[in-house]
């Protein structure tokens, strides 16, 4: 394999590294702007995407589709249970108390899933059983369009959710003001659970579509988060589209240090990225000082 | 001494419960190493009360200073011969300086920042013990890591149980003091509101650096204790799971005081060995717990159970 063909390989993979840590990002940043709140189980959601799917579509043999559907559902009820006992109940909690709250919940889900799977990794057919792609002399796997094609999508959904339907509109508007959102007759309350539905969602999705890649396994998820939100905080936390951006920034930065400088070192390339933001400057590369004032996707 | 009396007296009774403990169950092996355990947990949750309780700041990297005593006394003593001292010097020494140069941007951050910046940290470090093979053996750990001894007399048992609550009791001492002296005002002035304790002239974020290298400093000389006394490290000891494992001690046995911590230290310590039935339910039942303290006693047990208390005698 030539160098060139080398680096596209690592841009490839990186890209579709990216498109998880973007969406895991993403689901950060919906929570985030309708609460105020990190969840730190947001990881825990992509874990659950790829096991439940592995049931569906792997165990149950489900058609593709079907198994989608119902993953998505399935983690998405998560989500909102996860809202209606744990985050619903608090009222006027410490900041302690909401950052242990999303930290139990992910350690419960964690706990969940290795007394459902026990601890060994699972593996998923690729969507789709054709061969590999030859692309200037990088081998290409064809899950890897699934992952971009469907990231894209999500991501694109999402952005159309929020600028153009009434209901997304009412969340962003939460974010800017509850208060206000209240007066105006907005169920803020009801907005927040739509949040944890939507960012469950979309962390199922991602698990869906990584595990024919990845493998998966009930511990993966505190990384995945961490990484997400290194990708939140580098686009500007409460940026949708700097987020995303950034995942995929994230996501090739890690590929090419994991290929160029050592495989061994790869996981920590994000989390340096993630506290030289934070110390340098905490409203990441693209959120300006005054957006993220104002939390706006 | 700033030292209130009741604080005095459930020192002496610790002490007193600890002195006699070994006598009690006949030296039993068992018993003695889950108390030590409980007492390097205990060490470390101090340290991360005062920063939790007092200065309002959250770590999810407090297993990294507890790797970092625990592998500076392993390295120091099995890769170049020195004595378990200088380990342990060292250690605090390393710690401090870490913490020190962590902390000095990452308590600029408030709330899920800081909890996210002090995670992505322990990650870090994590990643290194693994990775800096030649120094930490990497993921097979580091083994024959040799016991303290005074003299010729090793310390094993019952006089290393006494030295560990020995340091325990000594720090919850020191701690207490600082709690009640101009320090601990100008913390809980800090916790109470930040920009109120500036106007007062508390120099916050002096007073939270301060207390966040105290607290790796704390966390070091567990972590140093911890692998003389079982003689074999590996990183695993050393994840996120033990920082957090670490901050639900103190969180369930409750921020409001020090004594949370300790409570937390004994009741988290003791647990997994009546769970350890359940296996596959560790893990489980250890987010169920959390979750239910959270949601049900958010003042952590010890506040739950004297108030459930002061309900009983008031009702009967």
């Amino acid at each position: 394999m030539t160098f060139a063909s080398q680096m596209i390989q690592y841009l490839f993979t990186g890209l579709t590294l990216g498109s998880i840590y973007a969406l895991v990002a993403l689901g950060f940043t919906m929570i985030y702007n309708a609460t105020g709140i990190i969840n730190l189980a947001q990881g825990e959601f992509v874990m659950l995407g790829g096991l439940v799917m592995v049931f569906f579509a792997a165990v149950l043999k489900m058609p593709l589709y079907l198994g989608l559907l119902l993953t998505i559902l399935v983690v998405t009820l998560v989500g909102v249970i996860f809202e209606r006992l744990a985050i619903h109940p608090l009222k006027e909690a410490s900041l302690i108390t909401l950052i242990m709250i999303t930290l139990a919940g992910s350690i419960l889900f964690r706990g969940g899933a290795m007394f459902l799977w026990g601890k060994d990794p699972y593996a998923l057919p690729a969507f789709t059983q054709s061969r590999p792609v030859q692309f200037l002399g990088a081998t290409l796997q064809a899950q890897i369009f699934w992952v971009l094609g469907i990231t894209v999508f999500a991501v694109a959904g999402v952005h159309f959710f929020f600028n153009r339907t009434l209901i997304g509109k009412a969340i962003t508007a939460c974010a800017f003001n509850p208060l206000a959102a209240r007066l105006i007759g907005i169920n803020v309350r009801k907005m927040v659970l739509l949040s944890f539905a939507l960012s469950a969602a979309v962390g199922a999705v991602a698990g869906a579509i990584i595990t024919p890649i990845t493998l998966m396994e009930y511990d993966r998820g505190p990384l995945l988060a961490l990484k997400g939100f290194a990708a939140a905080v580098l686009g500007g936390l409460g940026s949708g589209i700097g987020s995303v951006l950034a995942g995929f920034i994230i996501g090739i930065l890690e590929s090419f240090g994991a290929g160029l400088i050592s495989s061994g070192y790869k996981d920590a390339i994000a989390l340096l990225v993630l506290l030289i933001i934070l110390w340098v400057k905490p409203t990441g590369i693209l959120g300006s000082e005054e957006e993220s004032g104002l939390k706006k996707f | 001494m700033l030292m209130k009396r009741k604080d005095l007296s459930i020192i002496l009774i610790i002490a007193f419960v600890i002195g006699v403990f070994p006598w009690l169950t006949g030296k039993n092996e068992y018993f003695i190493s889950l108390l030590v355990f409980m007492g390097i947990n205990a060490m470390i949750t101090l340290g991360l009360s005062l920063l939790m309780g007092y200065a309002g700041q959250i770590s999810l990297g407090h297993a990294a200073f507890f790797g970092l005593g625990a592998y500076s006394s392993g390295i120091l003593t099995v890769q170049y011969g020195l004595s378990p001292v200088a380990g342990f010097v060292f250690g605090i020494l390393l710690s401090a300086a870490v913490a020190y140069l962590v902390g000095i941007p990452t308590l600029r951050l408030k709330g899920h920042y800081m909890a996210v910046a002090t995670l992505g940290f322990g990650e870090i470090v994590f990643i290194l013990f693994n990775e800096l093979s030649f120094l930490t053996g990497g993921p097979s750990g580091l083994s024959g890591i040799p016991a303290l001894a005074v003299g010729d007399l090793p310390l094993e048992g019952t006089a290393y149980l006494y030295l560990v609550w020995g340091l325990v009791l000594l720090l919850l001492l020191f701690s207490l003091n600082l709690i009640n002296s101009r320090v601990g005002r100008a913390l809980r002035a800090v916790h109470g509101s930040e920009l109120a304790a500036g106007a007062m002239g508390v120099d916050a974020s002096l007073y939270k650096i301060q207390v966040f290298v105290l607290s790796a400093v704390y966390a070091s000389m567990g972590g140093s204790l911890y692998a003389h006394f079982i003689s074999f490290i590996s990183p695993s000891s050393f994840s996120l799971m033990f920082s957090i494992l670490l901050l639900m001690m103190v969180v369930v046995g409750g921020t409001e005081t020090i004594w949370g911590a300790i409570l937390g230290a004994a009741v988290l310590t003791l647990l997994p060995e009546y769970l350890r039935g359940l296996e596959d339910f560790e893990v489980l039942a250890y987010g169920a717990i959390l979750m239910a303290v959270l949601l049900f006693m958010p003042k952590g047990i010890l506040e739950g159970f004297q108030r459930l208390w002061a309900r009983a005698q008031g009702g009967s």
